[in-house]
């Protein structure tokens, strides 16, 4: 009995202090130091209405955008998740055969391994530089344009995520995507 | 592969560098009253907080007494919580009732510290579930288990044991707490949300509606990988680009997987006041955890199976189920620190490593102990000990001895419990669903790899890891109940056990060391403990993974 009491006692105790408490500090510091990324990095339109969060990829299949890496659960952000299928499994090179026939990828001209392998999340909002490079000849045909122009929003965009840690660059697809339309944000 | 070698040393040895200061501070934090010291003023707080009961020394049968007592009503209470969590506020997204046997095993495995999930955060808990049922386990279930690492090294030290309410406050108020917060505020920094606000709905660029989920996650995440509990606030953990949107929030978060298990061994050597012994204990964790991240990160640079009749690019390493933001080699290392560590958060797809690649956290998993979980781990280290001094006392013809206290039958026999107890649990349970419905209709792939999902899923469970292959449809009765007895079972037993070994160690007479005692301080000794562990280890588990990872790769890899 005095074991549970005291159990009890220690119950509200550490719900207090490490629920309410806790999670209530850092709220405030989120509040006040990182707004924008506390709340998900939503980006709006100039006219309120949201076009998605900076760091949640969404899906793109028209031709003259960027298109993100393969999602297993097709870019649900409220149900996020993988293949969960073994590399050695016949479905991921089913799979892999409709992506590399959507990029019309041939042996000399082959697709990049991260356009056809899915994340982990089904959310990666990014892409690498290379396979970014990839896709220059698709959008510049789609939309009517050099693709020197697609190649600056690219250069624009390019970054390194980890810098002496990670040799790739990547670039956000949203943001290209969202730099190619010419879209005003808020 | 030079950046790889370079980013692993630099998370390994930073966070060894870490462990140091940190584990001086938490053998301030448990157990001020050592030696000549004076007792810090929190004792009298928590004494106060925790009532009468508090102030009583316990022996080691009343402190496992009020450990259980204090479980239950973890349990209890996040039963209740669950259960009734559409009635709760802070639900912004109206989630709705749980199926029973979810919320049993979820209530189980939170408080056992697995934090294995067979529902996804995102689509079926409320705010107020996620933060007052999971995360308060999560600080109070990684106290629990420093709570005994401390008793257990003062029983070894030849001391009074304590009293569990008191070393349950003193982890979670003055260890777990503020370190929680500087890392939920490296979070913060580092890109990871933290709101009340429900989801959004958004209209995408080609005009498609997409809703994402969001939420309180910086303050979850930080306590979820320093207290080794793992649970994810979104389904894929920390692949989630919420979760852990940037390389810096991996590299934090990589380094709260491991710090406090590391630092544990440095507690447990200031309290016994035998630091070159930790030391020791320390080095043989490193090496084994070691080979296996060496061996993950070279088995995921073999480029992706399954594309290599088509046109895609064979120079970099397997992607499948990888978020690119981390780099080359993060996704091999964390799968390695999660499993080592019973942490068992991921920031990649276990499920699509490559086979051999897949073994190596099954491997951390039955080894358990390098460096284990909070508290926890050092423990489970110390029955690898009790055997390991005995095998080699046997083996030289002397009374096997550990700090002066003599080892005999019934010490062995205790361990060796507790070690098999482990084995049996992921054998025999892996082997009954193998041949059953139960989990042969539950699989997302075919032939040796589906008999891995079933052994890695109670692999994890026994190992109160909490990582999976996830593409098990483990969200079924059976598996809730199957999964959540073993998570109960194998978090007290061996907490059991050893405190039940000291209460036997204590009943003894302490001999003095000399020159004719068995040093375990030095390289033999380490070499005696390793193999131990390996002997132990491989004994029981090669042949399951013969017919799993080892299977697929001689099948399939070319």
């Amino acid at each position: 009995m005095e074991t549970l009491i005291s159990s009890l006692r220690i119950t509200v105790a550490t719900m207090a202090i490490c629920v309410g408490g806790y999670s209530a500090a850092v709220w405030a510091v989120g509040q006040a130091v990182t707004p924008d990324t506390a709340e998900a990095s939503i980006i709006t339109r100039a006219d309120g209405t949201v076009i998605g969060s900076r760091q949640v990829a969404q899906a793109f299949t028209q031709p003259q955008y960027f298109w993100p890496r393969p999602s297993a659960v097709d870019y649900n952000g409220a149900g996020a998740g993988g293949s969960n299928k073994s590399p050695t499994s016949t479905d991921l090179t089913e799979r892999a055969t409709e992506t590399v026939a959507a990029y019309g990828a041939t042996p000399e001209n082959p697709l990049p391994a991260e356009l056809a392998a899915a994340s982990g999340a089904g959310l990666d909002p990014h892409i690498t530089e290379r396979a970014a490079r990839y896709q220059v000849a698709r959008i510049a045909q789609a939309r009517n344009i050099l693709a020197d122009q697609v190649e600056q929003v690219i250069d624009r965009n390019a970054f390194s995520p980890g810098g002496m840690f990670t040799p790739d660059r990547l670039v956000n697809v949203l943001e290209m995507n969202l730099a190619l339309d010419n879209v005003q944000i808020q | 592969m030079t950046q790889a070698i370079i980013f692993v040393l630099f998370i390994l040895g930073g966070t060894a560098l870490l462990s140091w200061p940190f584990g001086r501070y938490m053998s301030w934090a448990m157990d001020p009253a050592r030696g000549q010291g004076t007792p810090n003023g929190f004792t009298s707080i928590f004494q106060g907080i925790g009532g009468s009961i508090a102030r009583q020394e316990q022996d080691w049968k009343r402190y496992v007494v009020s450990l259980l007592g204090f479980n239950v009503v973890l349990f209890v209470v996040v039963f209740a919580i669950l259960a009734l969590q559409q009635y709760l506020p802070l639900n912004p997204d109206g989630k709705e009732a749980l199926d029973p046997s979810l919320i049993f095993n979820t209530a189980v495995s939170f408080t056992t510290n697995t934090n294995l999930q067979h529902y996804s955060g995102e689509v079926a808990m409320s705010y107020l579930t996620q933060l007052a049922g999971l995360m308060w386990l999560q600080f109070v279930s990684a106290a629990v288990g420093i709570a005994a690492l401390a008793a257990l090294a003062r029983g070894l030290a030849g001391r009074k044991l304590g009293n569990f309410f008191v070393d349950v406050q003193r982890a979670t108020f003055l260890v777990l707490l503020p370190a929680a917060f500087v890392v939920a505020v490296l979070l913060l920094l580092t890109g990871v949300p933290m709101t009340f606000s429900g989801s959004v709905v958004a209209t995408t660029l080609e005009g498609v509606q997409q809703t994402i989920a969001r939420g309180p996650v910086a303050a979850f995440v930080a306590i979820k990988q320093l207290g080794t509990n793992g649970g994810g606030f979104f389904g894929p953990n920390s692949a989630h680009p919420l979760e852990n949107p940037t390389f810096w929030s991996n590299v934090v978060q990589t380094v709260s997987i491991i710090i406090i298990p590391m630092a544990c061994v440095w507690m447990f050597g200031h309290i016994i006041g035998r630091l070159k012994h930790a030391a020791v204990l320390f080095t043989v964790m490193l090496i084994l955890m070691g080979a296996r991240i060496v061996a993950t990160v070279g088995f995921e640079s073999v480029p992706t199976q399954a594309f290599t009749s088509l046109p895609i690019t064979q120079d970099v390493g397997n992607l499948e189920g990888k978020e690119l933001r981390f780099g080359a080699s993060a996704g091999p290392l964390w799968a390695v620190v999660t499993t080592s560590t019973s942490n068992g958060s991921v920031n990649a797809m276990h499920d699509s490593l490559n086979p051999l690649a897949g073994m190596m956290p099954m491997i951390g998993m039955w080894l358990n102990e390098d460096f284990g979980g909070v508290g926890v781990g050092m423990v489970n280290m110390f029955l690898y000990i009790i055997v390991g001094v005995f095998i080699a006392g046997m083996m030289i013809g002397r009374t096997p001895e550990y700090l002066g206290w003599r080892v005999e039958a019934k010490e062995v026999k205790f361990a060796m419990m507790g070690l098999l107890s482990h084995g049996l649990f992921i054998l025999v349970g892996t082997a009954i669903f193998a041949v059953t419905p139960w989990g042969a209709d539950t699989l997302n792939n075919i032939g040796p790899h589906g008999f891995s999902e079933i052994l890695y899923e109670f692999s994890s469970s026994a190992a109160n890891n909490g990582s999976g292959f996830e593409g098990l449809g483990d969200a079924t009765a059976p598996w809730n109940i199957a999964t959540g007895l073993v998570m109960l079972l194998a978090r007290f037993i061996p907490i059991i056990l050893p405190l039940a070994i000291i209460g036997s160690l204590s009943a003894k007479r302490r001999a003095t060391e000399s020159s004719g005692t068995l040093s375990v301080e030095d390289g033999t000794f380490a070499g005696m403990l390793t193999a131990t562990v390996v002997i132990v280890g491989a004994l029981t588990f090669f042949p399951a993974a013969t017919l799993g990872p080892i299977a697929e790769h001689v099948m399939f890899m070319k």
